[in-house]
C-alpha cells in the first residue's frame, strides 16, 4: 500500500520513515538468510552478533540491552519487524512518550518492569567503563533514587522514570540513532 | 531518503487507493477505541500513527497534495536546520581539541581554552580594523621610506640600523616601520581616494575599545541568560546525567574513547559538588580562619605594594646615575617578576585554610593575584608617564634646535653659492634633527613588554611543565623514591594563573595599540601560537586536578575582569589624547595643538555647515552620557530576547510528532 516496487511486504505501514532502504540493511547483514520475497513472512531471524557489528551501534554501551529488548525472543536476535521497530523508536520522528518507554526498558536489565539499584549500577558501570570507585557509583546510584523516586519504593518505576525524562533537555537529541 | 519515499507515495495514490486507505483507518480507529490506555507492542502504535498522518491527508479539506507538499517541505526545513547547525558547528576553530581536553581535564580546564579563543575571535575583528583602516592606507597609498624624516632612520643611528640585538629592541628599522605611530604622515588626505588618515587613526583607536567593550558587554548578557548561577541544575542532575548523557549517534571508536572520559569526568565533578553540600562544617572555626587567612593575605599585598613603590623610587635615582651594575640596571623588572613568581603559589598555601569549594577558592585566587597584578600594572604606567613626561621637555628644547638649524642649513647654502637664483636643495631625510616622539617610545615600551611576557610564558611551560615531566618521567626509573606518585610529579594546569596572564595581556595591548599598530598583529600571532602550544602541553605534560570541578555555568566572571581591565585601559589613552599635545614631528597629528582636533578640522572642512552646529551642541556632556547608558541598556535587552530558543510553527498533524521537539545540538 505505500508503493514499493522493489520487495513485496504486508508489513503495515508507518514505522516513522521509509521501509526499502531499512530493509536492505537489514538484508546486507546477511544477505544468504534473507530472501527478497517476505509476502510468505518467512521466519527469518538474525543472530545478534550481526545486530550488535552494525556501525550505528558497534560503539554503544548498551547496544546488547537494545536489542534484546526490540527482539522477540528476548536474546538479541531479531526478525525484520523487530529492525523497523528498532529504528523507528530510535529515529528522530519518534514521540517523546514512546522513546521515554523503550529507553526504560533498555535501562532495566533484569527486566522485572522496575529499574533497581542494581539495575543502575550497572547502567553507570556500562557508561563510565568501571572506572568509578565502588563509593562513587553507590553514591551516584543512591543519588538518582532520591531524585526520582517518586512512590518512595526505593526503586523506579515507568511513571518516575518517564516523570523525570521528559523533562530532559537533550533526551530527545541523545536518543537517537541516524540510520 | 525521507522525501523520495514520500514524493512515491503520492504518485502511486490513485481512486481505489484512497478508498482502501479509508477502509484501513476505519479500520483502525476501531482498534485503537478497543484498546485500554497501556504500553503498546509497536504494531498498536503503528495503527495510531497511520490514522494521524492518513486522516489529515483524507478528511481537512485541503486537499491532499498540499498536505503532503507542507509535510515535505516541513522534513526538508528540518533537515536543513540540522545540516546547518552541524556546518556551524564545523566551521568553530578548534572545537574537537577543545571537547578532547575538556573530556580529559573537565570543563574548567576546558573553559580557559574557550575563553582563549573568544579572544582570539575578538583581537581578530581589532586587527582586521586596524590594519585594514590605518596600516595597509598608509602603506599603499601614503609616501615610502625614505621620503620624509619620520619615515627614515637618521644618519646617526643608520650604522647599527640592521643590527640584530638593535632590531630585538625594537630599535633601527623597526622603529621607522608602519608598526610604530611615528611612521604615519599627517596629511590630511592621501592619495586618489583622498583618505583620511588622521581621522581614520584617531577613529581606530576610539573605535578599538568601543568595538570591545560592546563585544564583552554583549557576552556577558548572553551568558547570564544561559547559565545563571552556579552549582545547582536542578532536580534531576544525576538522573539525567545517567540517562541521557550518552549520545547514540556515536558510531566511532574515537569519539567514544572521547565520551567515556568526558562522562567519566562529568560524573566526577557532581560527585564533588554533591560531598561539598554534605560536609558538616564547624562554623566558628571555619569563620575564624577565613578571617586570618585574609588578614595574612592583606598584608601580603601591602607588602608588595610597598616594596614596589620602594623599588621604582630606586630606579628614579639610578636613573640620574651612569655606573650602574647589571643588578641596578634590572632591579624593577628583576622585583616585580620574582612578586608575580613567588606571591601566587603563597596566596594558594594561605587559602587553604578557608576550605572552600574548589570552584569559589579559584575564584578568590584569581582576585587576589589580580590585586597583585594591578600593582605591577600601576607601577608601569607610573614608570611610562615620567619618561613621556621627560620627552615632552626634550621636545621643547628639540624643536627650537631644529627650526634654528634649518635656518642655519639654508643661510649657509647661500653663503657658499653666490648664485641668487639657485634654491636650496631640500635637507636629506636622514640629517634632520630629530624630536623624541614619546608616542613611538611609549609604543615600543608595550611591544617590548608583550614581547617579554610571550617569552616568558613559554619558557615557562617549556621548563615548568615540559621538562619536568620529562625528568619525572625518566628519573623515575633510578631515583630513590617515586617521582611520579610524590613531589615533583607532573604539573596540574593553573588556571588562574593563565586566565590573568591572558586578561592582563590584553590590557596591554589596549594600551598599546593607539601607539603601536602593529600590536594587534604581534596579538594574533602570539593567541593563534598560544592555542597550540597550550593544548599540546596540557595534553602531553599536565595531569587532571586531583578534584576535578565544573567550571561555573557563565564564563561572566573572567569577562568581569576583562571589563575591568578594559575601562582601566581605557583611561590612559583617553587621557593622552585629550590632554598631552602630539609631538611635533611624528605621527598622524603632528603639527595640531591636541589629537582630537582633526575631528574639529573634519568637521569644519568637510562636513556641511549645519552639521558643524549641531555636533557643537550634542558635543553637550549632559546628552552624550545619557546616550551611552541607553545604548548599553538597549544591548543588553537585545540579547536577552534573541536568547529565546526558536521554535518553528508545524501543522497540527505533525505537531503531534513535533510537540516536544527539542532544539537542535551538533553530533558530537
Amino acid at each position: 500500500m505505500l508503493g514499493h516496487k522493489r520487495f513485496s511486504c504486508n508489513h503495515p505501514s508507518s514505522t516513522f520513515f521509509p521501509l526499502s532502504r531499512l530493509f536492505y540493511r537489514y538484508r546486507d547483514l546477511a544477505p544468504q538468510l534473507v530472501p527478497l520475497d517476505y509476502t510468505g513472512q518467512p521466519d527469518v531471524r538474525l543472530p545478534y552478533e550481526l545486530i550488535g557489528s552494525m556501525p550505528e551501534l558497534k560503539d554503544n554501551p548498551f547496544r546488547q540491552r537494545i536489542a534484546e529488548v526490540f527482539s522477540e525472543d528476548g536474546e538479541g536476535n531479531m526478525t525484520l519487524d523487530d529492525f523497523l521497530d528498532m529504528f523507528s523508536v530510535l529515529s528522530e520522528m519518534a514521540p517523546r512518550d514512546l522513546k521515554a518507554y523503550y529507553a526504560f526498558k533498555i535501562y532495566d536489565f533484569n527486566n522485572d518492569d522496575f529499574l533497581c539499584k542494581s539495575d543502575l549500577e550497572k547502567t553507570l558501570n556500562k557508561l563510565t567503563r568501571n572506572e568509578l570507585t565502588e563509593e562513587e557509583v553507590r553514591m551516584v546510584c543512591d543519588k538518582v533514587i532520591d531524585e526520582a523516586d517518586l512512590d518512595n519504593d526505593g526503586r523506579l518505576s515507568l511513571e518516575d522514570f518517564q516523570h523525570m525524562i521528559v523533562r530532559a533537555p537533550d533526551f530527545l537529541s541523545t536518543f537517537h540513532i541516524r540510520i | 531518503d525521507t522525501d523520495s519515499n514520500a514524493d512515491s507515495e503520492e504518485e502511486s495514490m490513485s481512486e481505489g487507493e484512497m478508498e482502501r486507505l479509508k477502509e484501513e483507518v476505519e479500520e483502525k480507529k476501531k482498534i485503537i477505541a478497543t484498546m485500554r490506555n497501556k504500553p503498546w507492542r509497536m504494531k498498536r502504535r503503528e495503527c495510531q500513527a497511520f490514522v494521524d498522518k492518513f486522516e489529515g491527508a483524507l478528511g481537512k479539506g485541503k486537499g491532499k497534495k498540499f498536505y503532503a507538499y507542507k509535510v515535505m517541505m516541513t522534513k526538508k526545513w528540518i533537515k536543513f536546520q540540522r545540516d546547518f547547525e552541524n556546518f556551524k558547528t564545523t566551521c568553530i576553530p578548534w572545537e574537537r581539541k577543545i571537547k578532547e581536553v575538556e573530556s580529559h581535564f573537565g570543563s574548567s580546564v576546558a573553559s580557559y581554552f574557550i575563553f582563549l579563543r573568544w579572544m582570539y575571535g575578538m583581537n581578530m575583528v581589532l586587527f582586521g580594523l586596524t590594519f585594514g583602516l590605518v596600516v595597509i592606507p598608509e602603506v599603499l597609498m601614503g609616501l615610502p621610506y625614505g621620503s620624509i624624516p619620520r619615515k627614515t632612520v637618521p644618519r646617526a643611528e643608520q650604522a647599527t640600523a640592521q643590527d640584530y640585538s638593535v632590531l630585538m629592541d625594537f630599535n633601527g628599522y623597526c622603529k621607522y616601520s608602519v608598526l610604530f605611530y611615528g611612521y604615519y604622515n599627517n596629511q590630511r588626505t592621501i592619495g586618489l581616494l583622498k583618505f583620511r588618515l588622521p581621522l581614520s587613526y584617531l577613529m581606530v583607536g576610539v573605535g578599538t575599545f568601543g568595538y570591545s567593550l560592546m563585544v564583552v558587554i554583549r557576552t556577558m548578557a548572553k551568558n547570564a541568560d544561559v547559565g545563571g548561577g552556579d552549582g545547582d541544575e536542578g532536580e534531576f542532575t544525576f538522573s539525567w546525567k545517567m540517562f541521557t548523557s550518552w549520545d547514540y549517534l556515536i558510531g566511532n571508536a574515537e569519539t567514544a574513547d572521547n565520551k567515556y572520559a568526558s562522562i567519566t569526568t562529568s560524573f566526577k565533578e557532581s560527585i564533588v559538588d554533591e560531598q561539598e553540600n554534605q560536609k558538616d562544617e564547624n562554623i566558628h572555626l571555619r569563620r575564624f580562619l577565613r578571617v586570618l587567612a585574609n588578614l595574612m593575605i592583606i598584608c601580603c599585598l601591602g607588602g608588595s605594594g610597598y616594596l614596589i613603590f620602594f623599588v621604582v623610587k630606586r630606579s628614579q635615582e639610578f636613573a640620574n646615575r651612569d655606573d650602574l651594575s647589571w643588578y641596578e640596571k634590572n632591579e624593577l623588572e628583576l622585583i616585580m617578576s620574582l612578586l608575580g613568581l613567588v606571591c601566587p603559589p603563597l596566596f594558594e598555601t594561605i587559602a587553604e585554610l578557608e576550605e572552600y569549594h574548589p570552584r569559589i577558592a579559584l575564584k578568590w585566587q584569581l582576585g587576589r593575584i589580580f590585586a597583585l597584578f594591578l600593582g605591577n600594572l600601576y607601577t608601569f604606567l607610573f614608570a611610562l608617564f615620567d619618561e613621556v613626561n621627560n620627552k615632552l621637555e626634550e621636545e621643547k628644547s628639540i624643536r627650537n634646535a631644529s627650526i634654528w638649524a634649518l635656518k642655519e642649513y639654508y643661510a649657509n647654502f647661500t653663503l657658499h653659492n653666490n648664485d641668487s637664483e639657485a634654491t636650496a636643495p631640500p635637507i636629506d631625510p636622514a640629517d634632520v634633527i630629530r624630536g623624541p616622539c614619546w608616542e613611538t617610545a611609549v609604543g615600543i615600551e608595550f611591544v617590548k613588554l608583550t614581547v617579554s611576557d610571550i617569552q616568558v610564558t613559554y619558557l615557562t611551560i617549556l621548563i615548568g611543565d615540559f621538562a619536568r615531566a620529562v625528568i619525572v618521567r625518566f628519573l623515575n626509573y633510578c631515583w630513590c623514591w617515586d617521582l611520579e606518585a610524590t613531589y615533583p610529579s607532573y604539573g596540574e594546569f593553573d588556571i588562574s594563573g593563565n586566565v590573568l596572564g591572558l586578561v592582563f595581556n590584553q590590557g596591554m595591548i589596549w594600551m598599546g595599540a593607539f601607539y603601536a599598530p602593529g600590536l594587534v598583529g604581534i596579538n594574533v600571532l602570539r593567541l593563534l601560537s598560544s592555542m597550540y602550544y597550550q593544548c599540546w602541553a596540557v595534553m602531553a605534560t599536565n595531569v587532571p586536578h586531583e578534584r576535578v570541578f565544573k567550571a561555573s555555568k557563565s564564563n561572566n566572571f573572567y569577562m568581569g575582569l576583562l571589563l575591568l581591565i578594559l575601562f582601566l585601559s581605557l583611561l590612559p589613552v583617553v587621557y593622552t589624547i585629550m590632554t598631552l599635545p602630539p609631538s611635533f614631528d611624528c605621527g598622524p597629528f603632528s603639527g595640531k595643538a591636541k589629537m582630537f582636533d582633526v575631528i574639529m578640522e573634519t568637521i569644519d572642512l568637510d562636513l556641511p555647515a549645519f552639521l558643524g552646529t549641531l555636533f557643537s551642541y550634542a558635543a553637550n556632556p549632559g546628552l552624550i552620557i545619557p546616550a551611552v547608558l541607553l545604548m548599553v541598556g538597549d544591548n543588553e535587552q537585545y540579547q536577552h530576547m534573541s536568547a529565546v530558543p526558536v521554535c518553528f510553527c508545524v501543522d497540527e498533524v505533525s505537531a503531534k510528532w513535533h510537540h516536544a521537539y527539542s532544539p537542535v545540538t551538533p553530533v558530537t
